[in-house]
């Protein structure tokens, strides 16, 4: 799999991530390489193999709907790049 | 004191032979003096880990006998610790305090060890040699132009040099065993959901697993009894008892079945590090067990199938790291998306960027099934290997890495080579399986590491059988020249 500098670009955005111009096409070469190596798996047959999605085929445990965390929005808000009155500040959105 | 292990220095706490504050400031002054030399620590939290001390020494006034009581550690900085910089390794956490303590954490501060810092890594974990750090590469101690391995590599070099008796460390693909292998240490990655990952700051949710750094096998057991446990924060934990790691250790291996993989021996393995493995096999045949070849037929995809669940599962789980709530923002953003791109783009590395960027391609749109999906079936038959495998066998044994520890730079503008130094690891975080590594010898004057694999949940055979080693050979007891 060959990506091209407007697919990385595509992907860069999807990733949220600002990459510069100058790194781009290197960025292009290296995600290259690794879609090559991952490719490797398409040597073998999977047609009849379910798929894993856990290491031990656990399912997800469920527990009674009860409330046993308590709220700490002033502990953890203290360590956010913004707050104001309880809520995070981010630029505005709607004009 | 530094030459001791926590085995020892349980024994002379508990008898009185010095107190833990002067265990404590005897490391600390090692870590003042010496890490110059490698960078292994993060943060030191000098005060923290006298108050710690102090409090351990008054619990062992009171006749307590925990076994870990007042033993020095160094977490991962990886792990969430309340009131102590939890970095990661990156720019994006380089101003976060963690507000909680992850899981692992607790137990150990409950146990009574003593926490005197946190220790370097690959950014996010994603690395093999600790060069991908915000905070600088890593030395190994053995050779200081060499790495230490990673992504583990501070824990690692620490407790090779010396500066702590032992560390926490994660092993996503084999970010414990490598590094514990490079530096001439024990390392085990449990099975997964061994251990808690909660406040383990998360990398490829289905792959990572915490564990011990150690110098003995032992020491890793009593480190592995406090850290091990169901947890229900952790929605994958596994609710099944622990046992006592140590009551096993002893056990004869008459008997035993050793498998070795015909693929772990193939082209790209160091003819040093072979010789070394086949040395031990010499060791475990004198004291009764049983070599078996087998074959482990899907090996070579356990690399590519990983390289498509770690970074689906990283570029999900990093989307978290957006500059609103806590870490990295960028200067005077424009927008919203200004403030996600730049802060994101700013604050992280070049290989987080790769993976966030090759798990966001082959989970977009179109791709799921030729890549995600199709990954995940060939992971069902790399599992299916080790599962045929332990019908015949105890536990399997091979080399821990493919090579000593390489340059530093020598491999950090190639990714694809770098992904192959944990060509003989990947496939047990796929299947979820415990793994260890264990000093084996020397090559080219560096540590050679084995490894042994286990069945799902047999972490005290793979004790056993790494202890019982460890008490005919003395690879394990060497120490760096300039750490002595």
């Amino acid at each position: 799999m060959s990506l091209d500098k407007q697919d990385v670009e595509k992907i860069a955005h999807l990733a949220r991530l600002d990459i510069n111009d100058a790194d781009v096409s290197a960025y292009a070469q290296n995600l290259s390489s690794i879609l090559d190596l991952v490719e490797q798996m398409n040597s073998v047959d999977t047609d009849n193999v379910e798929p894993m999605a856990h290491p031990t085929d656990a399912v997800q445990r469920l527990r009674e709907d009860e409330v046993k965390e308590s709220n700490q929005r002033e502990h953890f808000q203290k360590i956010a790049p913004q707050v104001e009155d309880g809520l995070y500040l981010v630029p505005k959105v709607i004009e | 004191m530094h030459n001791k292990t926590i085995a020892e220095l349980s024994r002379s706490l508990q008898q009185g032979d010095f107190s833990s504050e002067e265990l404590t400031r005897h490391f600390l002054a090692r870590i003042e003096s010496l890490d110059g030399a490698l960078n292994s620590f993060i943060t030191v939290s000098a005060e923290r880990a006298l108050s710690q001390a102090k409090q351990a020494d008054q619990r062992l006034a009171k006749g307590e006998n925990g076994p870990l009581i007042g033993i020095p550690l160094a977490q991962k900085d990886i792990f969430c610790t309340d009131g102590v910089k939890t970095s990661c390794g990156s720019k994006m956490l380089d101003n976060f305090i963690a507000p909680y303590n992850a899981t692992s954490v607790e137990k150990l501060n409950v146990a009574g060890t003593v926490m005197l810092g946190k220790t370097n890594m690959d950014e996010f974990a994603m690395g093999s040699s600790n060069e991908t750090s915000f905070y600088g590469a890593v030395k190994n101690p053995w050779n200081t132009d060499t790495v230490p391995g990673g992504s583990s590599g501070g824990s690692a070099a620490a407790v090779a040099a010396r500066l702590i008796p032992c560390a926490t460390g994660t092993d996503t693909g084999g970010s414990i065993r490598q590094p514990a292998a490079l530096c001439g240490i024990t390392g085990l990655k449990p099975t997964y959901g061994r251990v808690s990952r909660y406040g383990m700051i998360a990398f490829a949710s289905s792959l990572d697993q915490g564990g011990p750094l150690t110098r003995t096998a032992e020491d890793a057991a009593m480190l592995l009894g406090a850290m091990a446990g169901f947890d229900e924060r952790d929605s994958t934990s596994i609710d099944t008892p622990v046992p006592d790691y140590c009551a096993e250790l002893d056990r004869d291996l008459k008997g035993l079945k050793i498998g070795l993989p015909k693929e772990y021996f193939g082209e790209g393995l160091d003819s040093g590090i072979g010789d070394a493995v086949h040395g031990a096999m010499d060791e475990y045949k004198k004291m009764g067990a049983e070599i078996i070849d087998i074959s482990l037929p899907n090996t070579h995809l356990a690399v590519p199938a990983y390289y498509v669940v770690a970074p689906a599962e990283c570029s999900s789980n990093l989307s978290r790291f957006d500059g609103v709530r806590f870490g990295y923002r960028c200067e005077n953003p424009k927008d919203l998306e200004d403030l996600y791109k730049r802060s994101r783009g700013e604050a992280f590395g070049a290989e987080v960027k790769r993976r966030i960027m090759i798990g966001a391609y082959v989970l977009s749109s179109g791709y799921y099934d030729a890549y995600y999906l199709k990954a995940q079936k060939v992971r069902r038959l790399i599992s299916g290997d080790f599962k045929q495998a332990f019908e015949k066998v105890d536990v399997i044994m091979g080399p821990t890495s493919p090579t000593p520890a390489f340059k530093i730079g020598e491999k950090a503008d190639d990714p694809i080579t770098m992904y192959l130094s944990d060509i003989y690891t990947i496939a047990v975080n796929l299947a979820g399986l415990p793994g260890m590594s264990i000093p084996a010898g020397f090559a080219n004057n560096m540590p050679a590491g084995l490894q042994i694999i286990g069945n799902y949940f047999a972490e005290a055979k793979l004790l056993n059988v790494a202890h019982k080693f460890q008490q005919v050979t003395d690879f394990h007891t060497k120490t760096p020249d300039a750490f002595k």
